[in-house]
């Protein structure tokens, strides 16, 4: 059993929604990237959503953009990425790491040689947001290697469509709770409410929720019908400019846990 | 790649031209494309639409463009004669009307009532301006930050025709960040936005779409060479940067095999420098803006950044359908660098009295190059696909002159 798989059995198991903190891979320093791993994880990450740095995140607002924009002229490469989940995974085994990104990275890296050097260091996902599932058949090695294809689907998602993805899913179903880039605020908790139950009578996989969650009180009102929480663009502003492992550890323990306790308490 | 029969059978119904093109964006965007492949595929069938655009190519862009003998160019150069295509003549100075008057009634069509476009020479952006003050929309553009100080000239005018002109500073502060904030803008704001984009890029169905809008370009030129001239030319030449005037012109001409088809993209400095724009001539396949096309990119595959004098061509990739062309060889896509595309805009002011826009100006200085392989009976086709007083200020600024 995959371990992004794994998680969610034991989650499901033990009644609690999962926390998926998102932070783009080298940012705010590439030196502490694997001590900021360790942080999300101590600080009650369930699962590590990974952004792989690309100059041309169309999907991504501008705190992610910026994120990008700082780890690329830090020199952080998609081989750097793999190098720093191979080491997290020296000291956890068992945290499901799933890299987000963009295809162009991938595609000239090599989908071969991408997904052996992946599944080599330890990724258990790929969620690749400029590749929908109608041109998923370059991702075929991604998938034969092992990695779990992450797809999305959108408030946008007709219906037949969102069969069709919740058929493919892989790990998890990542549904992206309003129409708009990542880090834009707006968030009505019916509506995704309602969404959220229409998948479920589809989609075997989880359902996580992102796209908007700020705070531990916007997660919690997610955490009544989500299997878990993606946090992204709020994290990542948080950490902008820390300089130490110890002021990174800090600040993500300061964000991350009352939403964790938010999250246990529901 | 296998021998094509008939180049007009593409894009399939992926938008997949051969291997390029497809739809390579966020689930967010994927029913918004399908609504407007829907609309759009209904609308180019649709005899009142036709009719509906024929009248507003017409009366409002002034089609159709004239194709004119540059006889003392000709006489200059000393090879075949060069005829040019004159979509600088159209209103706005582009070949850019073209599209943007289609897709503005299609966004009629679909009861959308916001436009929104990106821009780097500007052109794009007037050409929106232009037609959404004409049907009474919202406009707004958003334009790189560099390109709104190289033109100044157009940004005004946009703003003169109602328009909001954004700039976009992250990046590069390019044509490429541009359109990544306009595809931002038209997620978030869906139901009421129609994004015009200005070439043949950008997830199915634009490659086509734009395509076909400015596929009138080669249609006229055809008819008109015939009628002239009594025969097709021996070549056609255009300027790349996305591509949607060289698309234009080189549609019609596809299935004649005997026609040679030759793309100039922006060489810049010189493709050896590494500053230039020449994404098919010296770039690879790889995903950009929602298609599979040739890019200009790193080995971590971050897009890199471009130079061209001119604005409008400097951009990292490339319409897929010059991508797909490219590797049929059914088209050659060749650099001309800023110098000569300068020397070129001289040239054509001083014999023709015709001062080019600077993305053309790298037209004409492949025509002067292909005229020069060619008898003087020989017939070489270029698309001056705008004017170039929006220029005036940064040939001015390159040669110390004030203006």
């Amino acid at each position: 059993m995959n371990r992004i798989d794994r998680r969610f059995a034991a989650l499901k198991a033990a009644g609690r929604t999962g926390l998926i903190p998102f932070v783009t891979a080298g940012d705010p320093s590439p030196e502490h990237a694997v001590a900021l791993m360790h942080a999300l994880v101590g600080a009650g990450a369930d699962l590590i959503e990974l952004g792989v740095p690309f100059s041309d995140p169309m999907a991504d607002g501008p705190v992610i953009q910026h994120a990008s924009e700082r780890a690329i002229a830090a020199g952080v490469g998609l081989a750097d990425v793999l190098g720093w989940v191979a080491q997290f995974r020296q000291q956890d085994p068992d945290t499901p790491v799933v890299l987000m990104g963009y295809l162009n990275p991938v595609e000239i890296h090599g989908y071969v040689r991408f997904a052996q050097e992946a599944v080599q260091a330890g990724v258990d996902g790929a969620l690749l947001v400029d590749c929908p599932l109608e041109e998923s058949a370059v991702l075929a090695p991604l998938r034969e290697a092992g990695l779990k294809q992450i797809l999305l689907a959108a408030p946008t998602t007709a219906p037949e469509r969102l069969a069709h993805l919740c058929k493919a899913a892989e790990g998890f179903l990542y549904y992206v709770s309003f129409a708009g880039i990542t880090g834009a605020a707006r968030l009505s908790t019916t509506d995704i409410a309602a969404r959220v139950a229409d998948i479920r009578s589809h989609a075997s996989a989880p359902v996580a929720v992102g796209f908007g969650v700020r705070d531990a009180e916007s997660a919690k009102a997610i955490a009544g019908f989500a299997d878990a929480v993606v946090i992204g663009s709020a994290l990542v502003e948080r950490l902008a400019g820390a300089t130490s492992a110890a002021e990174i550890a800090q600040r993500v323990q300061a964000f991350l846990a009352p939403i964790r306790t938010a999250l246990d308490a529901r | 790649m296998p021998d094509i029969r008939d180049f007009h059978a593409y894009p399939d119904e992926h938008g997949r031209f051969g291997r390029f093109g497809g739809s390579y964006v966020a689930e967010t965007l994927m029913a918004p494309l399908a609504e407007l492949t829907e609309a759009y595929l209904r609308l180019r069938e649709d005899p009142a639409f036709i009719a509906e655009l024929d009248r507003d190519l017409t009366n409002y862009v002034g089609r159709p463009s004239p194709v004119y003998f540059a006889e003392r160019l000709t006489k200059h150069v000393g090879g075949a004669r060069i005829l040019l295509k004159r979509e600088d003549l159209n209103h706005t100075g582009a070949h850019k009307i073209n599209n943007t008057v289609g897709q503005a009634l299609v966004a009629r069509h679909m009861g959308k009532t916001r436009i929104i476009a990106e821009t780097g020479a500007g052109q794009h952006g007037v050409a929106s301006a232009t037609v959404a003050a004409r049907l009474g929309l919202k406009c707004v553009v958003y334009m790189g930050a560099v390109d709104i100080e190289r033109q100044k000239i157009n940004v005004y005018r946009m703003k003169l025709l109602g328009a909001e002109v954004v700039p976009v500073t992250s990046g590069s502060k390019t044509l490429k960040d541009a359109l990544n904030e306009a595809m931002r803008d038209w997620v978030t704001h869906v139901a009421d936005t129609f994004y015009i984009i200005g070439t043949v890029a950008g997830p199915h169905p634009y490659p086509l779409m734009v395509r076909d809008f400015n596929a009138i370009v080669g249609r006229e030129a055809r008819a008109q060479l015939l009628e002239q001239y009594g025969r097709l030319p021996d070549a056609l030449t255009a300027c790349v940067g996305g591509g949607s005037n060289a698309m234009g012109l080189f549609h019609a001409f596809l299935n004649d095999r005997a026609v040679r088809i030759v793309g100039a993209e922006a060489a810049g400095l010189g493709l050896a420098s590494g500053h230039h724009a020449a994404s098919l001539a010296a770039g690879r396949p790889g995903v950009l803006h929602g298609n599979r096309t040739y890019v200009l990119c790193d080995d971590d595959g971050q897009i890199t950044e471009t130079h061209s004098i001119s604005a409008g061509l400097d951009y990292p990739g490339v319409g897929p359908e010059h991508a797909f062309l490219k590797d049929a060889g059914r088209a050659e896509y060749v650099g001309v660098t800023d110098d000569e595309a300068l020397e070129a805009f001289h040239l054509l002011c001083r014999t023709e009295g015709i001062l080019p826009a600077l993305e053309s100006s790298h037209a004409v200085a492949q025509a002067i190059k292909l005229a020069r392989e060619y008898p003087k009976d020989g017939l070489v086709l270029c698309n001056l696909s705008g004017r170039g007083d929006k220029d005036v200020h940064t040939i001015a600024a390159r040669e110390g002159v004030e203006v």
